[in-house]
């Protein structure tokens, strides 16, 4: 099968800082890759790149035949996303939420509904839908925002450790209804996540990435007979180490503690 | 269409939610009109100049305009800040058609900020020249409402966070209110200060707001709108440049 996601000699910057090193490599269509790597790794940043949120220093990157930097537009067509932070207006109701997020990706009005009650069944939280995001929960937040991610079935799905925080119960929901799109409609998953055993479940190839580099590719059973190791866990470890990593604070951590002084108690 | 009408839905309906935002907001035009309008009125009658509240009315429509409007704009910080601009950022729409989106909507609750302390003026006094030009005013209000709107959102592009926030209140904001003539007449001023009022677009939207409320202009208002359309489609412009290119 072609390959629908290309990377090759991806490079990013940050000043002096090289967040993603020299990166190559490719997602078959219909595949579902996982892209697992310490904290501070360099995911996040990939991903960006691969979504347009960010452009590469340098390196060349093909999503669905098209150039993230070049064709933008082309490219927002062709996924959907999860990201790690939170994402929704927490000032709108969630379904609409949903409504505006069916909108901007112009999914017609009789499936959007329909979507709707099926996905918010999903994540169990078809009760709350007239609520307000604010007053949710973080995991209720976490589920509104996969609900929103799977509404417009994409052809490639963005995962960016989605099951962070949630129960077992809905992680086992969430895993079964993207193997569901994976298997019924041949939507591509890419994700990352921490959680070992889910890549090593769901993913049909998986890459390692430690300190902007790729360190190892291949199905969970390759890894795990390169390193000579019984689980993916221990074969990560082996990877990559076992010391404690820090992610850098961002400038986003220091902005919400100035952003909920200045805009008082209205969040 | 379809973006630009939910991106413009989600300003008012979070504009009309937030109560408390209303009502805070007219706090200050309305100290404004009632220390100014009383206070400086019996002053500026001897000086010959006819009534202030009269006067400054228009002057504090601008500024609730200006300050909302900005301040709309802004809310794409918040946006980066709490992700949800990141969800507008991947969606397969052009980006101009957010911001534009962002823009008419900030500028719809602007305008609506305007004709609230329009109506909190005849309140307190204040009686238009003539109705007919009320139409006419809510117009030039939307017109002022789009410029600053479109600015706050060129601004808010390109900072990363609320650090430079109160910045922009000090040396851009206030300075375009102050220095605007929505406060003063500005045909007797030192050519200093009419110089400078001449380069700030408020004060040909609070001149044109003044010519349809209150009958008197400091300038010709083929001049007031040509200079507000013109301006606001640069904003516009250079606005919707800057949010294409924003990275997260």
């Amino acid at each position: 099968m072609a390959a629908i996601i290309e990377v090759k000699n991806l490079t990013k910057k940050f000043g002096d800082f090289v967040a993603v090193k020299d990166v190559s490599f490719s997602v078959e269509e219909g595949g579902i890759f996982a892209f697992l790597g310490p904290n501070g790794a360099g995911k996040s940043t990939t991903i960006k790149m691969l979504t347009t949120l960010l452009r590469p220093t340098s390196g060349s990157m093909s999503i669905n035949g098209h150039d993230p930097v070049i064709e933008p537009d082309l490219v927002r067509h062709s996924f959907g996303i999860v990201f790690q932070d939170p994402s929704l207006d927490e000032d709108l109701t969630a379904l609409e939420n949903l409504e505006l997020h069916g909108a901007l990706y112009g999914v017609p009005a009789d499936i959007l509904r329909k979507r709707i009650d099926e996905l918010l069944a999903l994540v169990e939280l078809i009760d709350r839908r007239n609520d307000f995001v604010r007053d949710f929960s973080g995991g209720m937040k976490r589920r509104l925002e996969i609900a929103r991610g799977l509404l417009h079935h994409p052809k490639i799905l963005f995962l960016d450790e989605p099951t962070l925080g949630l129960d077992p119960q809905t992680r086992n929901h969430l895993w079964g209804y993207v193997q569901k799109l994976n298997n019924d409609e041949g939507v591509t998953v890419f994700f990352t996540t921490h959680y070992m055993e889910e890549a090593d479940r769901v993913a049909k190839e998986i890459a390692i990435i430690d300190h902007g580099s790729i360190i190892a590719k291949g199905t969970s059973r390759a890894l795990r007979s390169q390193t000579g190791t019984e689980t993916l866990e221990d074969a990560f470890l082996r990877l990559t180490g076992s010391g404690i990593r820090d992610e850098a604070s961002s400038s986003l951590d220091r902005m919400r503690v100035h952003g909920r002084y200045w805009s008082g108690g209205r969040r | 269409m379809r973006t630009i009408s939910v991106m413009w839905l989600r300003e008012v309906k979070r504009f009309i939610r937030s109560k408390s935002r209303i009502v805070g907001s007219l706090g200050q035009p309305f100290l404004f009109l009632i220390a100014l309008g009383y206070g400086l009125g019996p002053v500026f009658e001897k000086a010959g100049q006819g009534n202030y509240l009269e006067f400054i009315a228009p002057g504090i429509i601008g500024m609730s305009i200006i300050f909302s409007a900005i301040f709309n704009g802004m809310q794409v910080i918040w946006d980066r800040q709490f992700g949800f601009l990141k969800e507008t950022m991947v969606a397969p729409v052009s980006r101009l058609s957010i911001m534009f989106g962002r823009t008419v909507g900030g500028a719809t609750v602007a305008s609506a900020q305007g004709l609230l302390v329009l109506i909190l003026a005849m309140l307190a006094g204040f009686r238009p020249v003539a109705w007919i030009g009320i139409a006419p005013a809510l117009i030039t209000m939307f017109l002022i409402a789009l410029l600053f709107s479109s600015l706050g959102i060129m601004v808010a592009s390109l900072l990363r966070d609320m650090q430079g926030f109160q910045l922009i209140m000090n040396f851009l904001v206030m300075p375009l209110f102050f220095l605007s003539g929505a406060l003063f007449p500005l045909n007797n001023v030192p050519a200093a200060l009419l110089m400078i009022a001449r380069f700030d677009p408020l004060s040909y939207g609070v001149d044109a707001l003044r010519f349809f409320l209150i009958g008197t202009a400091a300038f010709p208002l083929a001049l007031d709108l040509g200079i507000l359309l013109g301006v606001t489609a640069l904003f516009l412009a250079l606005g919707s440049f800057f949010f294409s290119r924003i990275e997260m």
